[in-house]
């Protein structure tokens, strides 16, 4: 059939193609599924893709649901530049929010404005602490920190559900598990524009967001920090002449990621819930993967591949309520995209040589 | 009672020792297929389908296991073929597999069907001690048969042993001439058929419905089973078991009120997993290690 060599260089039109050519590719899948199903395609897509943006809250409500996809995917694509594989944000992102949860739910009374920065602090120490694990183990013990970091999602996600229906339930909820409301000062507001008022569910918390990803593309750009991990993952030779302690490097970047989807699931309890419940992440650190992917790992793409993820879950709503199109066919979408950008990767790195055609190309 | 207690552990573990053995033979052989609950999945919702439309479990079955083959073929395609990331084309089998069973399952919500019988007469499940071993389907009783095949697969014969060097050393396995991406298609092929036939035992004899996502998470514990059992198949078996008991110990106790944290149970399997991962890395032993071409491409070219 066919066979890969490896591309010594990658043409630049590649690079920016790939995103562009899965989302067509995407959407053309689309089309024959939503014929397959016997919908209207051109009235889906509409509801998927254009509905959304349709209305100035209804992007503001985009950048709120791409909010916690843009933290957790940026710490993502530190630890993926840097080949290390952290698949387990979510549990990062739960532990977050319940080290954040801890302490607000001590201090039911407290006016102290200082509150909401030390639950982001705590929230980045509980991340980063569920990340120190498989690091650790792997560092140590060369431990495949894709398994244990996986594991360990489940347990933080069985760790809160025991968390809100025992010893932290709260005593008014009826037996729902669900704990007391947070202090006011333990809450993220929405953003008051002056003469406008607030827009949808647009919160500070968005603007935290848009930093995190701005701050870590300038690091990745211009300092020696962005060098190290662009080094780490390129080769461990060049990497083990330049200096750089890598096992401190691979820790140092496991506890970043984690620590920032832990200050993730923070924002989105103080955002958007104010209180902890059994589900607060609904497969964020799952789908930050997809958003690292399509972002070509580069943290200032991470803001626009949010929120196109945050799109194609906004528009699986809006179809859902329009045309009673089942949920579920967002998955059928992620999948898909993930795929076609994954294959997309491929041809950037390698030449893609059919066996049996005349001309081969040569490699070296 | 205690009969009818050790019949539910038994056949909740008949679906992770399927799914865990097809997984052990890709892992075996360097590839890491997460996308284990999306097949399940994938063979759920054919399996019902395919039964409730002819009546037959057979054809249902038999559904099930094509549909997951047909869903690891795609796997097959993206990270054989195309050398993607494995860890990441896993996970997108698994959004991807979860998303379109809901869809094609959507029109069956509400449906039932007839389960498999059970492969003894009845009053078989009257004898005492062994009644509840005597009260099992044919799925489970090939399930047993499968481990042994699969042992003796791969520790007896020589096929067993490429598949083994193509996990351990894939360039030491081309070297000597053996196609190493043939075999791992393979064993991805196998892996998928066993991931849709314990998918579609779900639906056939667990519970006789179709739900969207109704795996709930078996396909995540049947993976951390093959760790469990460090690449052994013979462990699948007790470990399979293991885990059962405590799903069902977890239901059982919360019935009776234990004072036990039903959410603790559950994460044992997970905490068990970790550690075994940890005593097989100190001791550093290669026989029990995962196969160290694990979630590495093979590029012939290299």
């Amino acid at each position: 059939m066919f066979y890969l060599t490896l591309r010594k260089e990658t043409p630049f039109i590649f690079r920016v193609s790939v995103p562009i050519a899965s989302i067509l590719l995407t959407i053309l899948f689309g089309i024959f599924i939503f014929s397959v199903l016997g919908y209207d395609p051109g009235k889906a897509l509409y509801h998927f893709f254009i509905s959304p943006l349709s209305r100035i809250d209804r992007i503001a409500d985009l950048f709120v649901k791409a909010c916690p996809l843009m933290i957790v995917g940026t710490g993502l694509v530190l630890c993926f530049r840097a080949n290390i594989w952290n698949i387990g944000a979510e549990g990062q992102l739960i532990m977050g929010a319940v080290f954040a949860g801890g302490l607000a739910l001590s201090l039911p009374d407290t006016l102290n404005i200082w509150l909401l920065p030390a639950m982001a602090v705590l929230s980045f120490i509980g991340g980063g602490l569920w990340a120190f694990l498989p690091a650790v183990l792997k560092v140590r013990l060369r431990t495949n920190e894709i398994l244990v970091s996986l594991m360990l999602t489940y347990v933080a996600s069985l760790f809160l559900d025991w968390l809100v229906r025992g010893p932290w339930r709260s005593p008014t909820s009826f037996g729902f598990p669900l704990t007391n409301y947070y202090p006011d000062v333990g809450l993220i507001s929405k953003i008051d524009f002056p003469g406008i008022g607030t827009i949808g569910q647009l919160h500070w918390g968005v603007f935290i967001a848009l930093l995190v990803c701005l701050l870590f593309w300038f690091m990745m750009q211009k300092t020696v920090f962005g060098f190290q991990v662009k080094l780490v993952g390129d080769s461990d030779k060049a990497f083990r002449y330049s200096g750089f302690n890598e096992s401190k490097t691979t820790m140092m970047l496991f506890i970043i990621s984690g620590g920032l989807a832990g200050l993730a699931g923070m924002i989105e309890v103080s955002a958007n819930m104010g209180q902890l419940q059994p589900n607060i992440s609904f497969g964020y650190g799952f789908t930050a993967i997809i958003v690292a992917f399509l972002a070509r790992l580069n943290p200032a793409a991470v803001i626009l591949a949010g929120l196109l993820i945050a799109l194609i879950e906004m528009g699986g709503d809006s179809a859902q309520i329009a045309l009673a199109i089942p949920k579920v066919v967002t998955g059928v979408f992620k999948g898909i995209l993930l795929f076609f950008l994954l294959a997309g990767e491929t041809l950037t790195k390698y030449q893609i040589n059919f066996k049996y055609s005349k001309r081969r190309v040569p490699y070296d | 009672m205690i009969d009818a207690l050790i019949l539910t552990i038994l056949m909740t573990s008949v679906p992770l020792v399927l799914a865990a053995t097809g997984e052990l033979v890709v892992e075996r052989s360097g590839v890491l297929n997460l996308g284990l609950e999306g097949m399940m999945l994938m063979g759920a919702v054919s399996a019902f389908a395919f039964t409730y439309a002819t009546g037959s479990l057979f054809i249902g079955l038999l559904a099930g296991i094509i549909s997951g083959a047909v869903t690891a073929a795609i796997f097959g395609f993206f990270v054989l073929g195309l050398a993607t990331n494995q860890v990441a084309t896993g996970l997108a089998l698994t959004i991807f597999g979860t998303g379109l069973s809901g869809l094609i399952g959507a029109d069956f919500v509400g449906n039932a069907i007839t389960g498999l019988p059970t492969l003894f007469p009845k009053h078989f499940g009257d004898i005492p001690f062994i009644g509840a071993f005597l009260s099992l389907d044919i799925v489970a009783y090939s399930s047993v048969i499968i481990v042994f095949l699969v042992w003796v697969f791969l520790f007896k014969t020589k096929t067993g042993l490429i598949l083994r060097a193509s996990g351990i050393s894939h360039d030491s396995a081309h070297s000597l001439g053996y196609s190493v991406l043939k075999v791992r298609w393979c064993a991805v092929l196998f892996g998928g058929m066993m991931a849709g036939l314990s998918g579609a035992y779900l639906p056939l004899m667990l519970t006789p419905h179709w739900s969207e996502g109704m795996t709930s998470g078996r396909g995540w514990i049947a993976l951390a089973l093959v760790v469990f059992a460090s690449w052994m198949p013979s462990r699948i078996i007790y470990g399979a078991i293991l885990f059962g008991t405590i799903t069902i110990m977890q239901l059982a106790g919360q019935a009776r009120g234990w004072t036990i944290p039903p959410q603790l149970l559950s994460s044992l399997p997970y905490l068990a997993t970790i550690l075994v991962l940890v005593l097989i890395s100190i001791r550093g032993s290669a026989k029990h290690a995962a196969p160290s071409n694990l979630t590495i491409p093979f590029i012939s070219s290299k």
